[in-house]
């Protein structure tokens, strides 16, 4: 050590968190460099588990391409699902039978809730508290059995077809899910209670870490960063699909800027999410769950499209150009966390490394969909 | 006891504290782990023998027969000696703890002196394992490390001050006696002494819970932020040992604070039996109320994130030393006018 402290010529110094790392949840690394405890500069290296989706999107047909999406954001697979199938109705022009779009949209709250509650366990376990995220594991294993039940699987979903889904729900689908968003709704005040009011965590995360709309913007960061940041900017409310116009529920946004109000509206959002399952679940009407006459291999015509869904970390786009064959010409995915990790360098200038890692907390990054 | 020879004395109480001491260290983790699986609803360890208790066996056997790994490029006497640095005066420590009123290893009449003899040296562990190690998150760890040992210790201190004045020893039996009679005779309790007591025992909890390094001041160790800090590098036995003498710290602390403010061996009511019986009622008591403190500090452990850095040293600075120097010039005027 002392060999190595005489050959510096400068008080800073890099420090490698990642690409194994306890707070980078996957392989994210960061170069630090660093002055003392304090950060000077973050600088995000990706590439550790590029699979190039984009291009096997153009080597691929359109219906061959869904599994792939599961695979982009693994926690929340279901949005990133509908956002492909969406672009390829759009282009194809399929209508889709109302009870399809309402369980979708139920399936996609209920994975916008598997994954914050996720995201809850990981935030606080990046601060040092292993307890809520048993808790939330505990409650979102409810969600994962639910959508097993009717997807199959417990991670990777793949529901949605061009057209509708890939089967029906079961009859005991609607009570199971009521039964979990009661449960849920109880348990809701105790992580309020545990976490919400809890000093440390107030501490920790109140005027810390602070992203401004200005930045949210230029950044074009998008989700609960931005509607941390007092951005009111929600593609279910502004550029409105599936059946969400029907349905009532607000948008949270706070204008603290700051960690704290990442965290105040990503737990406010499990309140709405819950409050659209169940006036989905009401007006779920009865019905055929595909759309008639889909054409078994899809030729979508020549154009350009673009279709954004709100995923549970911001705004998942997909640009689709077609040349009318049975693969896509060119693929774009706009992936969300992307974009939310790009501020992490300017954001972090100056903070200690322990407020860099709540902030980086907070951003809720899933690596494989920003390394695509 | 005191009639035995002064050499199977000294044996039998060696041999005994380094059991202690060793026992609380493997028991503690299965503790720990057991609490944390009770307050997270998870099953905990229970494979190994009735409900996990050979689990600590088997962990030890697991931590023995791995390689001692050497990073390249460590200071390789600093590296070695770190563990046993933390280890040692946390041991030591304990011969001038009196688990009952004739079970003590050395009765001597500056105990409490010698203890924060003995615990100011435990930082230099970290300080100069993480130092040793030639590893960034290390080094940062280490210098977390100080900063904390450093502040807390000055409430503490300051805390332990005002009980001396009040019981005008330093002799740890002494000022146990001295909490004599029902349990309000406690220190905790003694608000005619100074109406801060009680508070002051809070302080003096907080102090010890953060000179233990643990969660939410387990600052050094940072799992989420420093990896593993000033114990990233160690492998095998190397770690357990830094963790025996962490857990050493924590059985350190809770005694003190018992001996300090929950009246030692003595039972809330005033009645001992005789002879051989008294002494093992007084060590139950003495266990009783050092192993709640203990379970407190696993419950606090597995409750609280972790707390900032500068939180902690602000806490230490502007709030818990500013009270305890209130609490000492208290006692002080207390004593002089009643």
């Amino acid at each position: 050590m002392s060999d190595f402290a005489a050959s510096q010529t400068q008080e800073s110094f890099v420090l490698n968190l990642g690409p194994q790392h306890p707070a980078t949840h996957g392989v994210l690394r960061v170069k630090l460099t660093m002055d003392g405890e304090y950060v000077d500069n973050a600088e995000p290296v990706l590439g550790y588990i590029h699979r190039m989706h984009e291009k096997m999107g153009e080597n691929r047909t359109w219906a061959q391409y869904l599994p792939n999406m599961g695979r982009l954001d693994y926690l929340g697979a279901l949005s990133y699902n509908h956002c492909h199938v969406l672009a390829v109705e759009r282009a194809a022009g399929i209508k889709v039978p109302e009870r399809a779009e309402y369980l979708r949209v139920i399936t996609v709250e209920l994975n916008r809730l598997a994954s914050h509650l996720l995201w809850f366990g990981a935030f606080v376990l990046d601060l040092g508290g292993f307890t809520p995220l048993l808790y939330a594991f505990d409650d979102r294993e409810h969600i994962l059995d639910l959508l097993e039940s009717v997807t199959g699987a417990r991670l990777t979903f793949c529901y949605f077809r061009f057209g509708g889904l890939y089967n029906d729900i079961d009859d005991a689908f609607v009570p199971g899910v009521r039964e979990f968003i009661k449960r849920l709704r109880s348990r809701m005040p105790m992580y309020h209670n545990l976490v919400t009011k809890n000093i440390i965590l107030i501490k920790r995360l109140k005027d810390i870490g602070p992203i401004s709309a200005e930045m949210c913007r230029r950044y074009g960061a998008t989700g609960p960063v931005a509607r941390g940041s007092g951005i009111n900017f929600d593609v279910r409310k502004q550029e409105p699909y599936s059946v969400y116009p029907e349905l009532d529920f607000d948008i949270p946004v706070y204008d603290e800027c700051d960690s704290m109000a990442r965290y105040m509206v990503r737990m406010d959002e499990m309140e709405q999410s819950m409050r659209i399952i169940e006036q989905a679940m009401d007006k779920l009407p009865e019905g055929p769950i595909m759309a008639e006459k889909v054409p078994k291999v899809i030729k979508p015509p020549k154009g350009d499209y673009y279709t954004a869904v709100e995923a549970a970390r911001g705004s998942f786009g997909m640009r689709v150009v077609s040349d009318g064959t049975n693969t896509p010409y060119r693929v774009k995915l706009r992936s969300p966390t992307f974009s939310n990790l790009s501020l992490y360098a300017e954001a972090t200038k100056g903070l200690l490394l322990a407020d860099a890692l709540a902030l980086m907390g907070s951003l809720d990054l899933v690596i494989p969909e920003i390394d695509r | 006891m005191n009639e035995l020879p002064e050499v199977v004395r000294l044996l039998i109480f060696l041999v005994g504290i380094i059991g202690f001491a060793a026992l609380n260290a493997a028991y503690l983790v299965w503790v720990e782990r057991k609490g944390a699986a009770h307050i997270q609803r998870r099953i905990g360890p229970k494979e190994v023998g009735p409900f996990g208790l050979i689990q600590p066996l088997a962990d030890g056997v697991k931590l023995m027969t791995k390689q001692l790994l050497v990073p390249a490029g460590v200071d390789p006497i600093l590296f070695k000696v770190a563990p046993i640095l933390l280890l040692v005066p946390a041991i030591m420590s304990f011969l001038v703890i009196p688990f009952s009123e004739d079970l003590v290893g050395r009765d001597i009449n500056i105990g409490l002196l010698m203890i924060f003899a003995f615990a100011s040296v435990n930082v230099f562990g970290v300080l100069i394992g993480g130092w040793g190690s030639n590893n960034k998150y290390a080094v940062i760890s280490a210098a977390r490390a100080v900063s904390q040992n450093v502040a807390y210790e000055i409430p503490m201190l300051l805390i332990v001050i005002s009980i001396v004045m009040v019981s005008n020893t330093m002799n740890l039996n002494e000022i146990i006696r001295q909490q004599a009679g029902w349990f309000f005779n406690w220190n905790v309790c003694r608000i005619w002494v100074n109406p801060l007591m009680p508070i002051a025992f809070v302080v003096f909890f907080i102090c010890s819970l953060a000179e233990t390094n643990r969660a939410p001041f387990d600052l050094a160790e940072a799992e989420s932020e420093l990896i593993a800090g000033a114990y990233t590098e160690y492998s095998g036995m190397g770690f357990g040992v830094f963790f025996m003498g962490e857990y050493a710290n924590i059985v350190i602390g809770c005694a003190l604070t018992t001996i300090l403010f929950l009246g030692g061996w003595q039972s809330p009511i005033p009645w001992s039996p005789a002879g051989l019986l008294g002494t093992l009622w007084g060590v139950s008591w003495f266990l009783v109320k050092m192993y709640f403190l203990i379970w407190t500090v696993v419950w606090i452990r597995w409750t609280y994130p972790r707390i900032q850095f500068y939180y902690l040293l602000n806490l230490s600075w502007k709030i818990l030393i500013p009270f305890a120097l209130i609490n000492l010039i208290l006692t002080a005027a207390m004593i002089k006018v009643f």
